[in-house]
């Protein structure tokens, strides 16, 4: 074990750190919101120049190699500043899945893009009634005029309005939730037949509803093999799972030192309010929970890069990035709440960055499967 | 940054495992399992066998008896020494008094007393809290006046752990009562316990257990050389040795044995002829503890790792003890719900698939409500990290 970031994680990180620093501040944020991207080109364009789009995926298209652990400390400083860059959809799923699943060609025609900042992803994976379960997909795909035809509704499709191209999970056999039959179709978000309705998410995200009115794709969309994706979804769910972990971490630790600075600053009764031991206690009990956050994130960020090397069993991979998950989200709403409640009046306003991280900690415990869902697949791999 | 174990690691936890297996006495280990009284033979007798292995006290230095392993060995053995059923190293004259001499002993002191805490010549108990002065230590009173060479104690302490056993005994002792602060005129004292004027007093706890006591001095007459640092300078040491006391209390190894155990014990009750361990509702609140565990784990090695680069222990010790003791705690409550209604009997009448490890969880149960009291209570512990990790 070695529990030091590297020299090159760390600089990685203090890059990042001064990226958010002057195009990310909280006026600045704003603006990203507002605008019609719904993300900053400017600091994408300055993510890529510092290869975090490049850093996990495969060296022979253009990537490093690198794993979950080599993306924490850039993934908790994008927490910090609540940064909307798409960067789990693309690299944390889009692409982890072209790089598990794809021919060689698929490879190398969408990697190299990815890894230089021109391509944008979005996994198109849940439906209406998924909730979280992988397996529970609906749409089809069948085989027509020498390549496929898509059929189907894919549900809150985060970043899709960002992607040039979708990464749509599809049925070629089986029912819903039966994990044989899915595969996955990479299609271009301009596509003939496919209908977005775009949505702001509650923590300021773009997303969207697709309708997938049979969309006509060639022959070549379908990555790697028909019926044989269920299990890179998984892996690339828990890759992605990970992330937003780490991300989380970030935020509880900003929502975390905003709060101590209100504590230290805010004055009732003549005093700082932080002299008051029922409070004192609340925000000690905050940092707690934010620090066994990291440590299980770190935990199964180590499971998740040593499962993708084969040299740990996928249940032990599933049962710890589960065990983050449930810690994670429990932690985020503990701290998020606690957060908002200690800040006063004060935390319930949208001028306060602490209730942007709130919504943002919020949202990341209600996706990639909640605490109830991870709790029950820990049990499930103990 | 990699915390899966590397294959050095693992040859490590292997040749810690094959050394326990060979070398745990039967005995020891079923006392341990089924949670019987230890014996100060029992104890000493599982410390001599370390120490004659050089085990015995990792964290020391090298020179004195140390092992230099990294906060990952010393994680490993002592996850393995727990989940193997040995006895604990009582933490009083290894990790506390030993302590506090290799950083503010005298040479002469350091020689007389590091060779038999390490040999396990002397049962050592620690003379802190009085009746009048628990979470507010600095508040203590028993006194101690110089007379030419020898100080002369009065006065009483309380919750001495296993005092019953002990040869001797560091106690806070004031010196000086007319300072303004109460923290100053405090010293640091080591007294042999068999010096006339001490009498030990056992206090039975909830569980009907003797493991505390009440020390009583009576003008009890201790070399000035028993002196630790300078007079009047105890409470320095005294904040240091509480440091290394909170060190001692996540109990992460013993806590994942337990887990195993009421995992075990979930797998093999039937509830209307399923196993408990698929009852949901029991089955989600040991997941979350063992999560907990889990996270704790790494959280320590973390910290173990930051202490040895920059040779402190940080104010987050405090919140270790927090989460371990209430992991601890949720442990033997879920396993007194997993025996079920015979949980009630004050040690049963035994039967088949009844063993003594399930008798006695009631008692552990009240046993363990002391974890989150001790070593400064659970309380006390959040107003130390608000103030020195916080800036409150």
């Amino acid at each position: 074990m070695d529990f030091q970031y590297t020299e090159e994680q760390q600089l990685l990180a203090d890059s990042v750190a001064r990226l958010a620093e002057q195009h990310y501040d909280f006026e600045a944020r704003k603006r990203v919101i507002a605008s019609e991207a719904g993300h900053s080109a400017e600091a994408w364009r300055q993510l890529a120049e510092l290869g975090l789009t490049a850093l996990t995926l495969p060296a022979e298209h253009g990537g490093f190699d690198g794993g979950a652990l080599d993306m924490v400390a850039t993934m908790e400083t994008l927490g910090q500043s609540l940064m909307l860059e798409p960067l789990v959809s693309t690299v944390g799923l889009g692409a982890r899945l072209i790089a598990r699943l794809g021919h060689n060609a698929q490879r190398q025609a969408l990697l190299p893009a990815v890894a230089e900042g021109s391509l944008i992803l979005a996994l198109a994976h849940s439906e209406h009634d998924s909730r979280h379960d992988p397996a529970q997909v609906s749409t089809r795909a069948e085989l027509h005029a020498g390549g496929w035809r898509l059929r189907g509704a894919k549900s809150l499709v985060i970043d899709a309005p960002l992607a040039g191209k979708l990464i749509v999970s599809a049925r070629t056999a089986g029912e819903s939730a039966e994990a044989a039959g899915l595969s996955l179709f990479v299609v271009d978000a301009s596509a003939s037949g496919l209908r977005m309705n775009t949505l702001r998410t509650q923590d300021n995200r773009r997303a969207a509803d697709l309708t997938l009115e049979g969309v006509q794709l060639p022959a070549d969309a379908l990555l790697g093999e028909a019926g044989q994706a269920y299990e890179a979804i998984v892996e690339a769910l828990d890759f992605a799972t990970v992330l937003a972990c780490a991300e989380a971490v970030g935020a509880m630790r900003s929502a975390n030192l905003a709060t101590l600075e209100y504590l230290k600053t805010r004055r009732q009764f003549g005093v700082p309010i932080g002299s008051f031991q029922a409070l004192q206690h609340r925000l000690v009990d905050m940092f707690v929970s934010a620090e066994q956050a990291r440590s299980i994130t770190l935990l199964a960020c180590s499971r998740v890069d040593a499962a993708a090397l084969g040299e740990l069993a996928v249940a032990e991979r599933m049962r710890t990035v589960s065990a983050a998950k449930v810690k994670v989200s429990e932690a985020a709403r503990h701290v998020g709440q606690e957060a908002i409640q200690l800040h006063g009046g004060m935390g319930m306003t949208q001028e306060m960055k602490v209730a942007h991280t709130f919504k943002r900690l919020t949202m990341i415990a209600q996706t990639l499967g909640d605490a109830d869902w991870h709790l029950e697949r820990f049990a499930a791999n103990s | 940054m990699d915390l899966n174990l590397s294959p050095q690691e693992l040859s490590f936890r292997d040749e810690v495992r094959g050394w326990l297996s060979a070398n745990l006495p039967d005995d020891l280990r079923a006392k341990v399992l089924d949670y019987q009284e230890l014996s100060k033979e029992d104890l000493l007798r599982w410390h001599r066998t370390l120490a004659a292995r050089g085990w015995v006290a990792p964290a020391w230095p090298v020179e004195w008896g140390g092992t230099g392993w990294s906060a990952v060995e010393r994680y490993i053995f002592e996850e393995e020494t727990a989940m193997a059923g040995a006895p604990p190293v009582v933490p009083f004259g290894v990790t506390m008094c030993a302590q506090v001499l290799l950083k503010f002993g005298s040479d002469a002191q350091k020689k007389r007393f590091l060779p038999r805490i390490y040999n396990g010549d002397d049962f050592w108990c620690q003379g802190y809290s009085e009746p009048g002065s628990g979470s507010d230590l600095a508040s203590l009173k028993t006194r101690a006046e110089r007379r030419g060479d020898e100080y002369v104690v009065n006065g009483q302490k309380i919750w001495t752990t296993l005092g019953h056993y002990g040869d001797w005994i560091f106690c806070l002792v004031r010196t000086d009562s007319g300072t303004s602060k109460r923290q100053e005129g405090i010293s640091f004292l080591l007294i042999d316990m068999n010096t006339p004027g001490i009498t030990v007093r056992p206090l039975i706890l909830l569980d009907e257990g003797h493991e505390v006591n009440e020390v009583f001095f009576d003008d009890v007459r201790v070399p000035a050389e028993n002196l630790v640092y300078e007079e009047n300078q105890g409470w320095t040491v005294a904040k240091y040795l509480l440091g290394h006391e909170r060190l001692n209390t996540g109990r992460i190894g013993q806590s994942r044995r337990e887990i195993l155990r009421l995992r075990e014990l979930a797998a093999r009750t039937l509830v209307r002829g399923r196993p408990l361990l698929d009852d949901v509702r029991f089955r989600d609140r040991l997941s979350r503890v063992e999560i907990e565990l889990m996270a704790l784990e790494i959280t320590n090695m973390l910290f173990f790792d930051e202490m040895r680069l920059n040779g402190k222990i940080g104010p987050e010790v405090s919140m270790h003890k927090n989460r371990g003791t209430e992991i601890q705690q949720a442990i033997t409550e879920l396993m007194m719900q997993a025996v079920g209604p015979r949980a009630q009997a004050f040690k049963p009448i035994r039967y088949d698939g009844f063993d003594e490890f399930m008798a006695s969880s009631a008692s552990r149960y009240f046993n363990f409500r002391k974890t989150s009291i001790y070593a400064g209570s659970n309380e006390i512990q959040r107003n130390i990290f608000a103030k020195m990790a916080l800036g409150l």
